[in-house]
């Protein structure tokens, strides 16, 4: 018999040196499977192009105190807003610690640039884009921004005041590279 | 596997021979779909409801070939693609109906076929693998349906993109690079149109593969049956073929006819007018619904607007994903013995409240955000979980089920007006109900 040929000629060392070698030939390829799986799965995160457009510039001399513009960064819309006096008021008004994501407009915004909100126009809920920086556009009952979809509100410092978004509009970096420009990235 | 009493393939002809002793193909189909399958002799006409969900499959995976060959996966010419598609390809626009509202009514005939599965208790032992599988193929169903409707690159497509997407950023901190992964890039882009092309010319084939063993499970244990009890001999079944390829047939043309009325009457009836205007990332329409197929589940989405412990938004996308998952549990939530509502009296009414609260949900995934809508759509959400959690149970527990017939044949005879024979009666005496 085979078995028993095996067991008098190498002894009870037998079955430890074969599952030795079975651990090691499926460890083997099971180390190969990930290393072959990695690109296959990294080949979905945003390619090289995709990336390298992620910094832009805004030219923000011609919004007035009150307006809005909608721009791109990332693909994504961006809402560039010019507070008036009233606006900023009424979002400095509100207890930080009522809010579900606590932010104050001074957090928000550069120093000296309180009246400058630049956020991405992209709902935190699920990614709509709100209304509110458009000319004549529903800015939802808290002044700011009103999401469509689903009914999200956020005030005049784009923080989110009710509806399902869990967080307030996200502001991205940006520096104001001049009085009139801001570089977004 | 089959009834000891089933016919047997008997190849006549030499080629047929000659094969079935190499490839025994025709002989699989035999005893699949043809005289070699017993099926119980009362079904009703809910069951045609599975070949005709296997018969769109067909038209579906038929025409999107089709409508591949002249799509263009580039986010800057799908859009005007599926336009020349409509206009300069030859029955162009024949063919992308018939996909577009073939989708429809895929949906349309699987929600059926769910429908019948829970009033007959067809989930129930021993069909609870044919149960499973067939939740695995509406979560396919689901995801091949979601990234078709993204191709034609429209308005509802970018933003339905965009939103289901965005269910994934709801997870807790790798949310955001899931939802990056996914989409390749930071919004729906050239990256997510070609990987969605590509994953719903795949899907599909994968349908296609479950189904195939949805039907191995279904014929180990045979077909339910509108009284839910098993077959007990003979005189309980009839061949597959040609009765029921007869009815199915008759079947088919009843939904071929609806069919056609659809795409060559009322093609844009289930579509969005939004789905004519290409894709903007600048500008969200001001009503952006799901297709109506997904607007129950859409409802129960909308319905968490409060944080509690977790954000609302985790919710929300916990209580979509659960509301299918639940599903999974449901041979086990329904303890019962008893398979069909025509014998559970209480259940049965259950079950109409179930239907009506999901046309409810229906509606509310529809509407605007307004405050009436939502609480509406809370009230449905949370009595949709409650009767699968709560109620089923409770149900199945105190229920007093009706008397159970002895047999099919006791019940088909009684039906008629007949008087069961003794011979069945007497053999279906000692029987429990249902097993």
């Amino acid at each position: 018999m085979a078995t028993d040929h095996e067991a008098i000629a190498e002894g009870p060392q037998d079955p430890r040196r074969r599952d030795y070698l079975q651990i090691g030939a499926v460890a083997f390829a099971g180390v190969g499977v990930g290393v072959i799986a990695l690109p296959l799965i990294n080949q979905m995160n945003p390619s090289a192009d995709v990336l390298a457009a992620s910094s832009t510039e805004v030219d923000i001399s011609a919004i007035e105190p009150g307006q809005a513009i909608k721009t791109t960064f990332r693909k994504q819309p961006l809402f560039v807003r010019n507070l008036t006096p009233k606006e900023i008021a009424e979002a400095d008004a509100v207890p930080v610690s009522s809010l579900r994501d606590p932010q104050t407009l001074e957090q928000r915004t550069k120093a000296g640039k309180t009246n400058w909100l630049i956020t991405l126009g992209v709902c935190t809920h699920l990614g709509c884009v709100p209304l509110g920086a458009g000319e004549g556009e529903n800015k939802g009952p808290y002044g700011g921004y009103f999401c469509p979809c689903h009914g999200s509100a956020y005030d005049t410092a784009g923080r989110i005041r009710s509806g399902p978004a869990p967080t307030n509009l996200v502001v991205p970096e940006y520096e104001f590279t001049s009085d009139t420009v801001v570089t977004v990235g | 596997m089959s009834f000891p009493w089933a016919k047997h393939y008997e190849p006549k002809a030499p080629l047929m021979k000659w094969l079935d002793d190499r490839l025994p193909l025709p002989r699989f189909v035999y005893n699949a779909v043809g005289a070699g399958y017993p099926v119980p002799r009362n079904l009703n006409y809910f069951w045609n409801f599975g070949v005709l969900a296997g018969a769109a499959l067909a038209m579906q995976i038929v025409t999107g070939i089709v409508l591949a060959m002249h799509f263009s996966t580039d986010a800057n010419t799908a859009f005007t693609s599926v336009e020349s598609i409509m206009r300069d390809v030859n029955a162009g626009w024949f063919l992308r109906y018939a996909h577009a509202n073939g989708a429809s009514m895929f949906l349309a005939v699987v929600y059926i076929h769910i429908g019948r599965g829970l009033y007959y208790g067809s989930y129930k032992p021993p069909r609870e693998m044919v149960w499973l599988l067939g939740v695995v193929i509406f979560l396919l169903m689901m995801a091949t349906a979601f990234m078709g409707y993204v191709l034609p690159w429209g308005q509802m497509s970018f933003w339905g993109a965009q939103v289901i997407t965005g269910f994934f950023s709801a997870i807790p901190l790798v949310g955001e690079t899931i939802r990056v992964w996914l989409l390749g890039g930071y919004a729906p882009d050239a990256a997510a149109l070609n990987r969605f092309f590509s994953l719903h010319y795949l899907l599909p084939f994968v349908i296609l593969g479950v189904v195939i063993l949805h039907i191995w499970a279904l014929h180990i244990p045979g077909s339910n049956n509108p009284t839910g009890v098993e077959v007990k001999d003979e005189q309980d079944t009839v061949p597959f073929h040609p009765y029921y390829t007869a009815k199915d047939g008759f079947g088919l043309g009843v939904f071929l006819l609806i069919f056609a009325t659809i795409i060559f009457f009322a093609p844009n009836l289930l579509g969005h007018p939004d789905n004519y205007i290409q894709a903007n990332p600048l500008s969200t329409p001001a009503h952006i619904v799901p297709e109506w197929y997904f607007l129950p589940f859409y409802a129960i989405l909308k319905s968490f607007t409060i944080d509690f412990i977790m954000p609302a938004k985790l919710w929300g996308v916990l209580a979509m994903f659960g509301s299918i998952l639940l599903l999974f549990f449901l041979p086990w939530l329904d303890t019962s013995p008893v398979r069909s509502a025509n014998y559970r009296p209480v259940y049965r009414w259950f079950l109409v409240a179930l239907l009506v609260d999901v046309i409810i949900l229906g509606y509310v995934g529809g509407a605007e955000p307004i405050a009436r809508n939502i609480i509406m759509g809370q009230i449905a959400s949370a009595y949709y979980f409650l009767h699968f959690l709560v109620i089923l149970p409770i149900v199945s527990a105190m229920e007093r089920p009706r008397p159970l017939p002895n047999s099919i044949t006791e019940a088909v005879l009684a039906k008629r007006g007949g008087t069961a024979p003794t011979k069945t009666a007497m053999s279906g005496g000692a029987i429990a109900p249902a097993e």
